[in-house]
């Protein structure tokens, strides 16, 4: 069993079908209920439940309040490398993308290191391109030995792996996994990677959860905005985190919702996510999953993330670099553009105003 | 009043409230509800704990005087629990450990039989082990016969705030286990603490209905009333609950000649 079949099961369902016939009445009746069922997280996604944002946001906030509290946790990426044999349509590390590729000594991980926990971030997400070659998992587990004198909770967004490998990483000190799908659609995704290992949609959809199985303390997933029709690419990622968290008790699941971002050589969406539906999405998802955790990134703008976030965001990053040598010498290409440049104090500062503690540290290496 | 004090590892305690340091606005906030609450016990997940960074470190917000009691929040397995303990004590944390084992993440419920184990392991080290457990009688006996000081079973699931839904099952280990029973999870009012101090827990442990309150300073006080008065009542002996009338036509009246 894989989410694989469960999701041969839920493309069969005529979403453009059930969407158009959801009313008021569907809604109302879904945000009267405790639990919801798969059915219930669809009238949410609705068009009939854009009129209802304000009753879904009040809800949301105070399942988030009672099962998170008033903190938000924070992190920052470090980018290792940025080889990569993947052509993927959307991104700036496309192996066509012809921009000097760059790779950091272990020394200069130290050096980022440093620069990272002197802002005060604990908890760190490591990323590289797809290239076994110039990034195998020795080169990030070498990395990873450094990264945990500095760190107290280290994940990787890295290409997918087999569990055995995620395994030795979890040994040499990882505990989170994020994995992003991309598009949960096989056709789409069959398009927008062009060439290279990533075209194995059910290599990657099976990530995740091998993650689960490594050790994996923590499994971050999510779609990639802007690649299909989001209310059906929100439903399949908001299926596949109910999968694994069913599943995998032990394991902690949340969602991502990187919206597709200007990079170089830009890729025009296929489905506009505007503001109102990144948050239709967000309350969806809380009111589905209250325990599920949602972080949120720098791609989006400051002004944003403070409007989301009493709405069921528990995680944001901050000052983050998304290019090598980013932190430490402020070099290199970066691989999207953020939108929120604010350093880690002014963030701490705006969170405190808003009645939220900011929190660094939330794992302890056992 | 007569001395009513509680007695865990050797401690006395005077307040039946214990607190907790997760969930607040903010690190001040802490420091100010447990000043307020009048507690003597706080208890504080390990994992959150940044000893590198004064300002960020929670045990900084702690007043002195209070015992702490870490915990091993976190902790998938016995052997996972039994590391962070050992973490806690070597940083300084006191040798207080409530045992949180939970492989659950989506109701958050203990793992009874690994935290028999890891009680068992913490108790021998010398440990003041204070496990947090489903309520259930057998489990309750095993963690006496293991060297627990306390049992704390949960009311409703951590976080929920529904109250005393385990209400039948907590006043059995209360009837029928020696040691200190001290509600923990689910408190979500003032009058649930009281109703479990009524009962005759021996305390209660509150955190969520207090940090996620409009006013958490406020809302510790009004726990700390509810805690004295709901100790009080038990000690004064409550009247029985009737769930009969008296009634007017007695069916043992024919035996008074009436």
């Amino acid at each position: 069993m894989s989410f694989y079949e469960e999701y041969r099961r839920a493309k069969n369902i005529d979403l453009d079908n059930f969407f158009a016939k959801v009313n008021r009445y569907d809604v109302e009746r879904v945000l009267a209920k405790d639990r919801l069922k798969e059915e219930d997280f669809l009238v949410l996604l609705s068009p009939a439940a854009n009129d209802y944002l304000e009753e879904m946001a009040q809800k949301a906030h105070q399942l988030t309040v009672q099962n998170f509290g008033k903190v938000i946790f924070l992190y920052a990426p470090l980018y290792l490398a940025n080889y990569c044999v993947n052509q993927c349509a959307y991104c700036g590390f496309n192996v066509k993308n012809g921009f000097k590729r760059d790779k950091l000594t272990l020394e200069q991980v130290k050096e980022e290191a440093k620069a990272i926990v002197n802002k005060g971030i604990k908890d760190l997400v490591v990323l590289t391109g797809e290239s076994r070659k110039h990034s195998p998992v020795s080169y990030i587990k070498d990395s990873i030995e450094i990264l945990t004198e500095y760190f107290s909770s280290i994940a990787i967004e890295v290409y997918p792996m087999g569990t055995e490998e995620y395994r030795e990483l979890v040994d040499a000190g990882v505990d989170g996994l994020t994995i992003y799908q991309e598009t949960y659609n096989e056709q789409i995704y069959d398009q927008v990677h062009i060439t290279g290992p990533k075209k194995d949609y059910r290599f990657r959809l099976d990530a995740p959860e091998r993650g689960c199985q490594a050790g994996m303390r923590r499994v971050n997933i999510g779609p990639l905005l802007g690649l299909d029709d989001w209310r059906k690419e929100a439903f399949f990622a908001g299926l596949h985190a109910n999968y694994l968290q069913n599943k995998y008790l032990d394991t902690e699941i949340s969602l991502s919702l990187p919206r597709l971002r200007p990079h170089m050589g830009f890729f025009e969406p296929n489905s506009i996510v505007d503001d109102p539906a990144l948050v239709q999405i967000i309350l969806a998802y809380r009111l589905f999953l209250p325990r599920l955790g949602i972080s949120l990134s720098t791609r989006e703008s400051d002004k944003l993330r403070d409007n989301l976030l009493p709405l069921g965001i528990t995680k944001m990053s901050a000052e983050s670099s998304t290019a090598v040598g980013g932190y430490a010498e402020n070099r290199g290409v970066n691989q999207f553009d953020i939108s929120d440049d604010r350093t880690v104090a002014e963030v701490k500062d705006l969170l405190l105003n808003r009645g939220y503690q900011p929190v660094f540290k939330d794992w302890q290496q056992i | 009043m007569v001395e009513d004090k509680l007695v865990i590892g050797g401690v006395e305690l005077e307040s039946r409230l214990f607190t907790g340091t997760g969930k607040f606005p903010s690190k001040e906030v802490i420091r100010e509800t447990l000043e307020a609450s009048n507690s003597q016990v706080v208890t504080m997940a390990l994992r959150r704990v940044d000893f590198d960074n004064p300002e960020e470190n929670v045990i900084n917000y702690i007043p002195e005087d209070f015992t702490l009691l870490a915990n091993t929040s976190g902790a998938r397995t016995a052997e996972e629990a039994v590391r962070i303990a050992r973490i806690a004590k070597a940083a300084g944390c006191g040798n207080w450990i409530k045992i949180e084992v939970i492989s659950d993440n989506k109701y958050l419920m203990p793992d009874n039989q690994e935290t028999i184990k890891a009680t068992e392991i913490l108790a021998k080290e010398g440990f003041v082990v204070l496990p947090y457990v489903s309520p259930d009688l057998m489990v309750a006996k095993r963690l006496e016969e293991v060297g627990a000081a306390a049992v704390m079973p949960l009311g409703a699931p951590i976080g929920s705030n529904r109250g005393l839904k385990t209400k039948e099952l907590i006043r059995i280990l209360i009837d029928e286990i020696e040691l200190p029973i001290i509600v923990d999870a689910g408190i979500g009012k003032p009058s649930h603490a009281a109703e479990a101090m009524e009962m005759g827990a021996d305390a209660v442990l509150v955190n969520t209905a207090i940090a996620t309150a409009n006013d958490p300073v406020k809302m510790a006080q009004a726990f700390d009333y509810a805690v004295q008065a709901g100790r009080i009542a038990y000690l004064a002996g409550p009247g029985a609950v009737k769930d009969y009338a008296s009634a007017s036509s007695p069916l043992t009246g024919f035996l008074k000649g009436e």
